[in-house]
């Protein structure tokens, strides 16, 4: 087990039919980090994630998953990676207990600490009172908190966790992080995919996912630093306007309203971006605020995902 | 060893859903029940008005007597009349008349002699409905006879043409015996492992240790016990309602059974590696079913379809399980004599095992 990476992977590729889901994707996920996978739907984070752990085969490329290459002896790799599907997957017609009985007899794990085992799991994700009912006809909080202990119950190197967090609500999804950074502390690698910004916020590295291609990765940090763009927030009375006069404007890259507030990217390279909004906004007579600001997770990801045509010169 | 327990493991958890899903527990007792109260029922109705015809070559009073009583029974309807028994094995043949009733030039001494039949009945005995019906009409007192003739017990003698081995209603239960087995093992098995698709935990599944084998087969074990359960409740309604002989040994008939729910669990394996949905699932299986149900030889004589429905049946597990069961239970046949239908068998589930095993790769592409 050797190597500061838990996951490399060069050249990885996907195509379904002409559909390239997955292109010429480079990883490195450092060890005992939270590596987040962003990218709206359809951006191939599942096909990714389903590459890495061998279930599906990569058209092109390869990886090296703990010391596994991938695709190839994925077999010996099954052990040590715990996933949970987009799906959580889980047998609804099963109680909790029994659901984490099964796992363990899957997993083989040693029957003299099984009980205790799933007895600290029961404890740890909050489901005491739910382990003889049905998993099927729990809420979406905690069907993700038990399909997360199945996860995570042979006790994993590396946990891949296929957007764990889009069916829940705000409280179990942070509650969610928090035993995510719990685990990471542990020593285990989590690679997650997500489609919210706040999340990737939280991992410690990420990689930005469009259309099958990786745009750009980094720590958030990095990412916030290197996006090419100013971003000045317009604060209008009328931000529909604004945004009207904004969007056939010359040299903005690109306008996205956050409630009364706009967001609008103008390319580092010109000088002054403040007074340029404002000329902009002034010429088509809409009365609004303009400021400088510094670039959320949110912008860059607006600012690499940008369609190459709409880029400013 | 490992591989031992977690194949017992997914075994364990297969009885467990099953237990709670009432509907497949219903339909695991309920199919065979109703099928075979519909089926031991329906071949029981009396039929009437089976087109008939009748060469009177006596031409007596006594034998025109005979002829309207036959006609007053109602079974059949009299519908032609030909001078000699050719013309009846003509018409019998081309499928214009199920019986064809011969009355001999010394019909008024057959009558009184014991050793000799009176009537001859033929019949169409590839329908198996009409060689039952025929065994009605066999028992039909001629009513003028009063005298008491010790020896005697029929006075129509039935010759089951097309159907040496004759054809009794009870020659169906032991093919509905493959029928039923083939639709609830192929289809219970190929459900089974789409459904786990459909739910998202085929996913889940192969992304653990297990292997492909040990999931096909801890999947299926509990399906040939509900095989096995199956086809005792046969026997056992067979034998309480409709009296069904068993006449060779149980234990040949389970070992066939055996080899028989093999293939069927097989095939529906290899169903359950093609459907991606429980409904596509389904529409495969009515798919082989069918053809099982009409090209086994279960409704039609197998040697009486045209040499390509021949072929397509002799590729169906259930033509070969038929024979089987109507061997051992009919027939007193031991599955020694009835071997190559266990080879089918055998070589069937071999190759539907392979095809699925090939098909069934820990990938979802
Ligand atoms: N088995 C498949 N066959 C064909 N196309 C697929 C398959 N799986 C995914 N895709 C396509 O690949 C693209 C990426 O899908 P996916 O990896 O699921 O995206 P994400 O998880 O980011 O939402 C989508 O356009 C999807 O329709
Ligand atoms: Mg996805």
């Amino acid at each position: 087990m050797s190597g500061e990476f838990a996951i490399e992977a060069h050249g990885l590729s996907k195509h379904f039919g002409d559909l390239k889901a997955v292109s010429h994707l480079d990883l490195k996920v450092p060890r005992g980090q939270i590596y987040g996978f962003l990218g709206p739907n359809g951006s191939g984070k599942s096909t990714t994630i389903r590459m890495l752990c061998g279930l599906l085969t990569p058209t092109e490329g390869s990886a090296t998953v703990l010391g596994t290459e991938v695709p190839g002896k994925a077999h010996d790799l099954k052990p040590k990676i715990g996933y949970m599907t987009q799906k959580f997957s889980l047998f609804g017609d099963m109680t909790v207990l029994e659901n984490l009985q099964f796992i363990a007899e899957i997993y083989s794990f040693p029957t003299a600490d099984r009980a205790a085992r799933i007895d600290e799991l029961l404890e740890k994700y909050d489901l005491v009172g739910q382990r003889r009912q049905l998993a099927g006809t729990m809420s979406g909080g905690q069907k993700q908190r038990l399909a997360l202990a199945c996860a995570v119950l042979h006790r994993p190197e590396l946990l891949l966790l296929d957007e764990p967090t889009s069916a829940v609500d705000p409280q179990s999804r942070r509650d969610f992080w928090a035993n995510l950074f719990r685990l990471a502390e542990s020593g285990t690698t989590i690679m997650v995919s997500t489609h919210y910004m706040d999340e990737a916020e939280r991992c410690h590295r990420l990689a930005i996912l469009d259309r099958g291609v990786k745009v750009a990765d980094g720590t958030p940090q990095q990412l916030q630093a290197t996006t090419g763009m100013h971003i000045v927030e317009v604060l209008a009375e009328d931000p529909y306007r604004a945004q009207e006069a904004l969007d056939r404007a010359e040299h903005v890259a690109s306008v996205t309203q956050l409630g009364i507030r706009l967001r609008v990217l103008i390319p580092e390279q010109l000088q002054d971006p403040a007074a340029l909004v404002r000329d902009h906004l002034e010429s088509s007579g809409v009365v609004a605020e303009v400021r400088l600001t510094t670039a959320s997770l949110e912008d860059v990801f607006v600012a690499v995902t940008m369609p190459a045509t709409e880029e400013a010169p | 060893m490992k591989s031992l327990h977690r194949l017992l493991a997914i075994t364990k958890k297969e009885v467990r859903q099953l237990r709670r899903d009432r509907l497949t527990f219903g339909m695991i007792v309920g199919i065979p029940v109703i099928q075979l109260l519909l089926f031991g029922y329906a071949i029981n109705t009396d039929v009437r008005n089976l087109s008939t015809a009748i060469a009177d070559q006596a031409d007596t009073h006594l034998s025109r007597q005979f002829v309207s009583e036959l006609r007053e029974t109602q079974v059949v309807n009299i519908i032609r009349r030909v001078d000699t028994p050719d013309a009846l094995v003509e018409l019998l043949r081309r499928g214009e008349i199920s019986v064809a009733v011969v009355i001999p030039p010394d019909f008024e001494r057959r009558v009184i002699d014991p050793d000799r039949a009176a009537v001859h009945l033929l019949v169409d005995g590839s329908d198996p409905t009409i060689s039952g019906v025929a065994r009605q009409l066999q028992a039909m007192p001629i009513a003028f006879d009063t005298s008491v003739r010790p020896g005697r017990r029929d006075n129509i003698e039935v010759r089951a043409y097309y159907n040496p081995e004759r054809r009794t209603p009870v020659n169906v239960i032991p093919g509905l015996m493959g029928i039923i087995l083939t639709l609830t093992m192929m289809l219970f098995t190929a459900v089974a492992i789409v459904r786990e698709r459909e739910r998202g935990n085929l996913e889940l599944l192969i992304n653990t240790p297990v292997s492909p084998a040990e999931l096909m087969v801890g999947k299926v074990i509990p399906y040939i016990v509900i095989g096995m359960i199956q086809l005792a409740l046969i026997l056992l309604v067979g034998d309480l309602l409709f009296d069904v002989p068993m006449r060779g040994s149980l234990a040949d008939l389970y070992l066939a059974a055996a080899a028989f729910i093999a293939a069927n669990l097989s095939l529906g394996l290899f169903i359950s590696t093609a459907a991606r949905t429980q409904f596509q699932a389904m529409q495969m299986t009515f798919f082989v079913l069918l053809p099982s149900i009409l090209l086994s030889g279960f409704v039609f004589p197998f040697d009486g379809m045209p040499p390509f429905a021949r072929y397509l049946g002799e590729i169906l597990p259930t033509t070969h399980f038929i024979r089987l069961t109507r061997g051992i239970m009919l027939r007193d046949a031991t599955l020694l004599e009835l071997y190559p239908e266990l080879i089918a068998l055998g070589a069937f589930t071999a190759v539907a095992l392979t095809a699925a095993a090939l098909r069934f790769t820990k990938r979802l592409d």
